[in-house]
C-alpha cells in the first residue's frame, strides 16, 4: 500500500450522534495527528451528543446543556463537521454515499453506523394514546415533563403514572416520575424487578428499597390494554389483577437496535437485529463499520455504554491502521436507580456449572449481596450487590481470580463497619427504643453538664428500655468528656474506683477470694448491683469455687443465683446444655417429658438448644434432678459466660464438609462451659467455607479448611452486629485450641464490664494486630499465665446444677417463701396459646375465667 | 411440708412471727407470706432486717426479694432483678428509677425477738418523698 500523502485525506461519515459516536470522533481526533481523516457526523437529534446515561437528571433541575458530553472544542475542530437534526436516509454501498433526510448526498471512504437503539413499545391496544411515552431522548423526557406539568395544573389530585417494565430503564423512568411528584407504579412482567441483572433475592431487596421510596411495584403481570378517555391515557388493564387508573404511562420494556439503514443496504443483521460485525467492528463490507448499541458483535447487541466505548476505540484504532479487537463484553454494571445502588458483574446468575453462592441478605437495612464462587469456594465468578455496592470496585477486577480464604469478607469492606461511636453523625439514632440521637447525647454532656451514665440516662432517657444501646451511649459520653478535658474515670461504680480490668488484676495478683475482703481493701460501702456481679464474675473466672459458695451467693444476679433465666412474670426458664447442638432421640424425649410433666412452654432457641419456660422457683431443683438423671447439665443461658458453640453438621454427613465441625464444637463447648467472662461468649464452628454455622457472627468463629481451621474473632449479632475478623489461618486443632484459650483468657483478664469481644478488640490499643501479637507471638510474655488460667478453669469445672442438688444449704434458696417454701406464687397466671401456656396479659388478668392458675395445670386446647 | 402462716385474720397492727432470723441469709432477700400478702425480707450486713413489698412496682412481678442487696451512700438498697431500679430499704424510696418515673416500695414494720423475725403493718407512704433525699 502506498504511503498516504497528507493531501490524500479520507472522509469518514458517522451516522448517529450518540454517546458512542462522540467517543469515536474524540478518540480519532486525539490520535490522528497527521489529519488523515475528516469526519462528518449525521445527527438526527437536534443537539450535539449528550449523556444519555444521565438523562434522568433532567428532572432534577438540570438543563439539557448540562448533559453535554465534553466541551464544544471537538465540534469546533476544522476536521469535524457536526450536522444536527439531519438523519441519514439511505446508504449506497456501491457508490459509497449516504443520502440524508434533507436530500443531500455525502461521499465516504469509511462509514460508521452508530445509530443506537430505539425504545421498544409493546403492541398493546392504546399504546398510541396521548400520555403514553417512551424514555430514550431529551425530547422524550421534555415532552413527558410538559405533559405531566400540564396535567398537574388541570387536576386537583396527584398525577398517577405507571411504568411498564421493571428493568434498569423502567426504574430510571420511575425515578423521573417520582421527581415530577407523580404517584408511581412499576409494572413488571417477570416475577422480580431487574430480571436481567439480579436474581430473586436481589429483586426482593430491590423491591423493598423501592417501595420504601413510595413507588408501588407489581411484578408477574403483563399490561393487556391501555384505556383512553378523549384520546388520553386513562386506565390500564392487566392480564393478572385489578385494573388501575392512570394519567401517564411510560414504556420501558427494552430497546431494539436501529439497524434499518443496514438492512436496506443489504448488510447482514443478527437474529434479534443489530448490524453483524467482526471482532474489529467491521461489517462484511470493508468500508462499513458498526459500533455501540446497533452493533451485533459476538452474536449479540450490548445495551451498555462501556462496551460501546470499547468499540469506538477499536474503530478509531483500525482507521489509523491498528489491529484492535473486541475483548468480549463485560456486562458488569453499577447503577444508582432512584438512589439505590445496584451492581451486577461476571457470572451473576451462576450459569456456569458447579457455581456456589455466598449470600448476605439484610432485609431491614435493604441490602442484598451475592457472590458466585467456583465449586471449591475459592475463585470469584460474579456477583450481585443491591442496596450497597461499595464492594463493586474491589470485586469486579477479581472475577476469575481466587478471593482468598474468606470470600464473604469482601462483602464487608473495612469501611462498612459501623463508624466508631465518636464519629457518629449527630442525627444518627443511638437509642432506638427512646429515639435518642447521638447529637442529643452529646448535648446532654456538653450543655446539660451530665458527667456520668446515670445522668445521661436521666436527661435523655437513652438506654432506659432494652439497654442494648448503653455501650454506645457510654462511648459517646466518654468521648465528649475527653474532648472537654474532663478526666474520664474508669471507676466501676460509687464503691470501686478501679475499672473491671484493674480489679481483675488486683484480685488475681493478691489472690483475694471474698467480696468483703476485696471491697474492704479496694472499695467502700457494701456494693451494688453493678460491682457485685463483676466481683462474682472475676472470682468465678479465677476458679475459686462454686458460684453460690458462702458470701459469693450474694453477689449473683438472680439468674446466676438460681441458675436459670428470670422471665417477665417472675418465673424462670431452663435451657439444658446441648453441646454443639447434637442430641440423641432419648435426650429429646427426656426433655420433652420434663416439659410435659411440669407444664413448661417449650421453644427451640436461636442457639441450638431447647428452652423450657414458666418454671417456678421452687420447681427448679426438681426439674434439674430429672434432667441431671438423664445426663443433661446446666446450660448457661444466663450469666456472663459461655452460651453455646453453634455447629453445622460438617464432614460427618455433609458432602462439602472438610472437617468434623460437630466434634470440634462439642470439644470447645465442654472446654469453655462455665467460663465467667465480662460479657457472654458465643462460639461457632463451620465445616467448610459455606459457613452454615454462622461462625463469623460469633465472638469466636472457626471455619474448616483443607489444611485445618481458620480462626475468626470479635463477631456478634445483637444490637450492633459485627462480623468476626480473621485472626489466624490453617491452624491444626491443637494450635487452634491454644489460640482460642489465650484469646478468651486475655479478654477475660482485660475487657471492661459488659464489653463484648468486638468492642474490646476495637478499643484495644493497636487493635486486632496487637491482640494477635499477644495470643500468637506472646508479645507480652504472658502466654504461660493465660494457658495456666485456662487450664485451671478446665480442671476445676463442675456442673453447677448437680453440685447445687447435692447441697441442702444451697437448695434452701429455692423455697418460694421462707415461711411456706412449697407454696406457689399465686399471682402467676397463664393462658393457653397454640397448645401451650403463656403468661396472661394484664387485661386477661382483669377478666376472670380465662386464666390457668399455675403452669402445672393442663393446658386447654 | 409444714406451713406455719401468720394468721390472716390477725389485726394489721400486730407484729406476726414469720421465721427465725437464721433462716435469712445476709445480703440476700427472702420472700414471705404475711397475712396472705407477699413481702420481701432483707437481712443486711450489719444484721438489720427490712421488709418491703415483694411486688416490683415496675414489672408487676413478685420478685423484689431476688434483687441484689447493697448500699448507695448510707442507704441500704435493693435493686429490682427485673429492670434494675434501686430502692432504699429503709424508706422504700426509689433512688434510681432508670429513666422511669420514681415509684416507691411499701415498707413494713419489722422487729426481732428471741431470734424470731416479726413483721407488722405496712407503713404509710410519704407521697411527698423526694427520691434520693435521705
Ligand atoms: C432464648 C433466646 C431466644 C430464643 O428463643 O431463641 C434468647 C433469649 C434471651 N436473650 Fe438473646 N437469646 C437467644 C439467642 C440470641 C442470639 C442468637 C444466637 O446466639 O445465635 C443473639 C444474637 C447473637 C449474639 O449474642 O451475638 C442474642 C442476643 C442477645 C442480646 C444482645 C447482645 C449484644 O451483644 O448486643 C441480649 C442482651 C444482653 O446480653 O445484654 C440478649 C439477652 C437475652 C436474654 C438473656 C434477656 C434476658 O435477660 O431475659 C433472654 C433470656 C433467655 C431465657 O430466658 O432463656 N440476647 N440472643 C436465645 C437463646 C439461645 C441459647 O440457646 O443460648
Ligand atoms: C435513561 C437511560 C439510562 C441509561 N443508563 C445507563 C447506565 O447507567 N449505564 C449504561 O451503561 N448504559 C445506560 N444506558 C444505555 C446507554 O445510554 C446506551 O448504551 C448508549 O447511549 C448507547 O450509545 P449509542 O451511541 O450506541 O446509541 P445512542 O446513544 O442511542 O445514540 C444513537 C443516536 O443516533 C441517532 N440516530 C439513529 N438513527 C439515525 C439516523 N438514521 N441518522 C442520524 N442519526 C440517527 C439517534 O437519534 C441517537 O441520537 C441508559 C439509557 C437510557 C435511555
Ligand atoms: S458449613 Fe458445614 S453443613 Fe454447611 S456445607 Fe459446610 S460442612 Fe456442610
Ligand atoms: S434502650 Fe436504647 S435501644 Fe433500647
Amino acid at each position: 500500500m502506498a504511503m498516504l500523502e497528507p493531501t490524500a485525506r479520507q472522509h469518514l461519515v458517522v451516522v448517529g450522534g450518540g454517546m458512542v459516536a462522540r467517543r469515536l470522533v474524540d478518540a480519532l481526533r486525539a490520535r490522528d495527528d497527521a489529519g488523515r481523516w475528516a469526519v462528518t457526523v449525521l445527527c438526527e437529534e437536534p443537539r450535539a451528543p449528550y449523556d444519555r446515561v444521565a438523562l434522568t437528571s433532567y428532572f432534577t433541575g438540570r438543563h439539557p446543556e448540562d448533559l453535554a458530553l465534553g466541551g464544544q472544542d471537538l465540534w469546533d475542530d476544522p476536521l469535524v463537521t457536526l450536522r444536527r437534526g439531519v438523519a441519514a436516509r439511505s446508504v449506497e454501498r456501491q457508490a459509497r454515499t449516504v443520502t440524508t433526510a434533507d436530500g443531500r448526498t455525502l461521499a465516504y471512504d469509511s462509514l460508521v453506523l452508530a445509530t443506537g437503539s430505539y425504545a421498544a413499545v409493546p403492541p398493546v391496544p392504546g399504546k398510541d394514546l396521548r400520555g403514553a411515552f417512551v424514555y430514550r431522548t431529551i425530547d422524550d423526557v421534555a415532552d413527558l415533563r410538559a405533559y405531566v406539568e400540564g396535567l398537574r395544573s388541570e387536576l386537583d389530585r396527584p398525577v398517577r403514572g405507571a411504568v411498564v417494565g421493571g428493568g434498569l430503564l423502567g426504574l430510571e423512568a420511575a425515578g423521573a416520575l417520582r421527581a415530577l411528584e407523580v404517584d408511581t407504579t412499576v409494572v413488571e412482567f417477570a416475577p422480580r424487578l431487574m430480571p436481567l441483572q439480579v436474581d430473586d433475592g436481589g429483586g426482593e431487596a430491590l423491591r423493598r428499597l423501592i417501595e420504601n421510596l413510595g413507588v408501588r411495584v407489581r411484578t408477574g403481570t403483563a399490561t393487556a390494554r391501555i384505556g383512553g378517555d378523549r384520546g388520553r391515557v386513562a386506565r390500564m388493564e392487566f392480564t393478572e389483577g385489578e385494573p388501575m387508573d392512570v394519567d401517564v404511562v411510560i414504556f420501558a420494556v427494552g430497546v431494539r437496535p436501529r439497524d434499518e439503514l443496514a438492512r436496506a443496504a443489504g448488510l447482514e443483521v443478527g437474529e434479534r437485529g443489530g448490524v453483524v460485525v467482526d471482532e474489529g467492528c467491521r461489517t462484511a463490507d470493508p468500508a462499513v463499520w458498526a459500533i455501540g448499541e446497533v452493533a451485533c458483535i459476538q452474536g449479540r447487541c450490548l445495551g451498555l455504554v462501556a462496551p460501546g466505548y470499547t468499540m469506538a476505540e477499536i474503530v478509531a484504532d483500525r482507521l489509523l491502521g491498528g489491529e484492535g479487537t473486541f475483548p468480549g463484553a463485560d456486562l458488569s454494571t453499577k447503577l444508582k436507580l432512584l438512589g439505590v445502588d445496584v451492581a451486577s458483574f461476571g457470572d451473576a446468575f451462576a450459569k456456569e456449572a458447579g457455581g456456589l453462592e455466598v449470600v448476605i441478605s439484610d432485609p431491614v437495612a435493604g441490602v442484598y449481596k451475592k457472590l458466585v464462587m467456583s465449586d471449591d469456594a475459592r475463585t470469584l465468578r460474579g456477583g450481585i450487590l443491591v442496596g450497597d455496592a461499595t464492594a463493586y470496585a474491589a470485586l469486579r477486577p477479581m472475577v476469575g481470580r481466587p478471593l482468598g480464604a474468606d470470600p464473604a469478607a469482601y462483602l464487608l469492606p473495612e469501611g462498612s463497619a459501623p463508624a466508631p461511636a465518636g464519629d457518629l453523625p449527630d442525627d444518627a439514632a443511638v437509642c432506638s427504643c427512646n429515639n435518642v440521637s447521638a447529637g442529643a447525647i452529646r448535648c446532654a454532656v456538653v450543655d446539660a453538664g451530665c458527667t456520668d451514665l446515670a445522668g445521661v440516662k436521666a436527661c435523655t432517657r437513652a438506654g432506659t428500655s432494652c439497654g442494648s444501646c448503653l455501650p454506645l451511649v457510654k462511648k459517646l459520653l466518654t468521648t465528649e468528656l475527653e474532648k472537654s478535658g474532663v478526666e474520664v474515670s474508669g471507676a466501676l461504680c460509687e464503691h470501686f474506683d478501679l475499672s473491671r480490668a484493674q480489679l481483675f488484676d488486683v484480685v488475681r495478683v493478691q489472690g483475694l477470694t471474698t467480696f468483703s475482703d476485696i471491697i474492704g481493701r479496694h472499695g467502700r460501702g457494701r456494693g451494688c448491683d453493678i460491682c457485685k456481679p463483676v466481683v462474682g464474675s472475676i472470682l468465678a473466672s479465677l476458679g475459686t469455687g462454686h458460684i453460690l459458695d458462702g458470701e459469693r451467693a450474694t453477689l449473683q444476679d438472680t439468674n446466676d443465683h438460681v441458675m436459670a433465666n428470670l422471665q417477665k412474670d417472675g418465673s424462670y426458664s431452663v435451657v439444658p446444655r446441648i453441646p454443639g447442638g447434637e442430641v440423641t432421640p432419648e435426650g429429646l424425649i427426656a426433655i420433652g417429658e420434663v416439659a410435659r410433666e411440669f407444664g413448661l412452654y417449650t421453644k427451640i432457641t436461636g442457639g441450638q438448644r431447647i428452652d423450657l419456660f414458666g418454671a417456678r422457683i421452687e420447681q427448679l431443683p426438681k426439674i434439674w434432678k430429672r434432667l441431671v438423671d438423664h445426663g443433661f447439665e446446666s446450660g448457661h443461658a444466663y450469666g456472663k459466660s459461655l452460651r453455646t458453640v453453634k455447629s453445622c453438621v460438617g464432614s460427618t454427613w455433609c458432602r462439602y464438609g472438610v472437617q468434623d465441625s460437630v466434634g470440634l464444637a462439642i470439644a470447645l463447648e465442654l472446654r469453655y462451659r462455665g467460663l465467667r467472662s465480662p460479657h457472654k461468649l458465643k462460639l461457632g464452628v463451620s465445616g467448610c467455607a459455606r459457613e452454615c454455622a454462622e461462625a463469623r457472627g460469633k465472638d469466636v468463629g472457626v471455619i474448616a479448611t483443607d489444611q485445618g481451621w481458620n480462626l475468626y474473632v470479635g463477631g456478634n449479632g445483637g444490637f450492633t452486629p459485627r462480623h468476626a475478623q480473621l485472626l489466624a489461618e490453617d491452624l491444626d486443632t491443637e494450635a487452634l485450641v491454644r489460640t482460642v484459650d489465650r484469646f478468651l483468657m486475655y479478654y477475660v483478664f482485660t475487657a471492661d464490664r459488659l464489653q463484648r469481644t468486638a468492642a474490646w478488640v476495637e478499643d484495644y490499643e493497636g487493635g486486632l494486630d496487637a491482640i494477635r501479637g499477644v495470643v500468637l507471638d506472646d508479645s507480652l510474655g504472658i502466654g504461660a499465665d493465660l494457658d495456666a488460667a485456662m487450664a485451671a478453669h478446665v480442671d476445676s469445672y463442675e456442673d453447677e446444677w448437680a453440685a447445687a442438688l447435692e447441697d441442702p444449704e444451697k437448695l434452701r434458696r429455692f423455697g418460694s417463701f421462707v415461711n411456706a417454701p412449697e407454696l406457689p406464687d399465686d399471682s402467676l397466671a397463664y393462658v393457653a396459646e397454640r397448645g401451650q401456656a403463656r403468661p396472661a396479659t394484664d387485661s386477661e388478668r382483669r377478666q376472670s375465667g380465662v386464666l390457668i392458675a399455675g403452669t402445672t395445670l393442663e393446658v386447654r386446647r | 411440708m409444714t406451713v406455719n402462716l401468720p394468721d390472716a385474720e390477725a389485726p394489721a397492727s400486730t407484729l406476726l412471727e414469720v421465721c427465725p432470723l437464721k433462716a435469712l441469709s445476709t445480703e440476700r432477700g427472702a420472700a414471705a407470706l404475711v397475712r396472705g400478702v407477699q413481702v420481701a425480707l432483707f437481712r443486711t450486713f450489719d444484721d438489720q432486717v427490712y421488709a418491703v413489698q415483694q411486688q416490683d412496682p415496675y414489672s408487676g412481678a413478685n420478685v423484689m426479694s431476688r434483687g441484689i442487696v447493697g448500699s448507695r451512700g448510707e442507704a441500704p438498697t435493693v435493686a429490682s432483678p427485673m429492670y434494675k431500679q434501686v430502692f432504699d430499704l429503709r424508706t422504700g424510696a426509689c433512688l434510681d428509677p432508670v429513666g422511669k418515673d420514681p415509684r416507691p416500695l411499701l415498707t413494713y414494720e419489722v422487729a426481732i425477738q428471741d431470734g424470731i423475725v416479726l413483721v407488722g403493718a405496712a407503713r404509710a407512704v410519704d407521697a411527698n418523698h423526694v427520691p434520693g433525699a435521705p
